[in-house]
């Protein structure tokens, strides 16, 4: 069973780490039009290592207790404008917009990733 | 989305009320924009997460357009008239930005919707 969560694991985590950012953006685009409202952004690369790894941290034997596992700790940024409006919000559509479909796209590659993954799970359980 | 709709209804008001003449001006029609708030999720602490919501509306405390029209049915004694002080290209303005946000949040449901129904189906 270790295995085999071991083996998704990975996917999964990155899955949930898409879905939060969703969340993020779709709050920022909610907020377009709020004065003073700051866009935020999860730097994904960064809160990825953490969040599989331990970021820095690193087990160099059996008996260490891996720190890496949780997304709920990812350190959510804010994101510095281009050009900030008159009213304190630094929310730019286009930004937003862009990295909303980016986020979106990987989201689906990393289903497909995982999709894969349990077929190759099914084909070895079957033996076919 | 809410948010919006609000103010989309209040640019409608004030646009209805651009030619709301009034004989007096306490009682000419005063131009109302919504006041947005962010509203965190307080389902996890400093996630991020977050909706937009009206919390008020407000009437501006602009003083109205005062002309003098003495031929007016509705002018005072001294022949002037008071018209509300809305500018309708900033309305338009605001109009049109409005639609556009309503625009990108229904693109953002639909894109969320669309993954949700993907990961439900992971595995088959």
């Amino acid at each position: 069973m270790n295995a085999i969560d071991k083996f998704l694991k990975q996917d999964g985590t990155a899955l949930s780490l898409r879905q939060k950012r969703l969340d993020i953006l779709g709050s920022n685009i909610a907020n377009a039009a709020t004065p003073h409202f700051k866009a935020r952004d999860i730097d994904f690369a960064s809160a990825f290592k953490s969040a599989t790894g331990g970021g820095d941290l690193t087990t160099t034997s059996a008996l260490h207790i891996d720190v890496g596992g949780s997304t709920d700790t990812t350190e959510v940024k804010y994101r510095v404008p281009v050009s900030p409006s008159l009213d304190g919000n630094t929310v730019e559509l286009h930004v937003e917009q862009l990295q909303f479909a980016e986020n979106a796209t990987h989201y689906e590659a990393t289903l497909q990733f995982l999709n894969g993954r349990i077929q190759t799970l099914r084909s070895a359980l079957k033996g076919e | 989305m809410a948010a919006q709709q609000v103010r989309l209804n209040t640019v409608a008001s004030n646009l209805a009320n651009v030619m709301a003449i009034s004989g007096n001006a306490e009682t000419v029609y005063k131009p109302i924009k919504p006041v947005f708030e962010t509203q965190y999720s307080n389902m996890q602490g400093n996630s991020g997460i977050a909706t937009v919501d009206t919390v008020g509306i407000e009437a501006s405390n602009a003083p109205p357009e005062k002309r003098f029209e003495p031929n007016h049915p509705l002018a005072d004694k001294d022949g002037y008239i008071y018209a509300p002080p809305i500018d309708q290209n900033a309305e338009m303005v605001d109009m049109l930005e409005t639609s556009r946000q309503y625009q990108n949040n229904i693109e953002v449901l639909s894109t969320a919707k669309t993954l949700m129904l993907k990961t439900i189906s992971v595995g088959k």
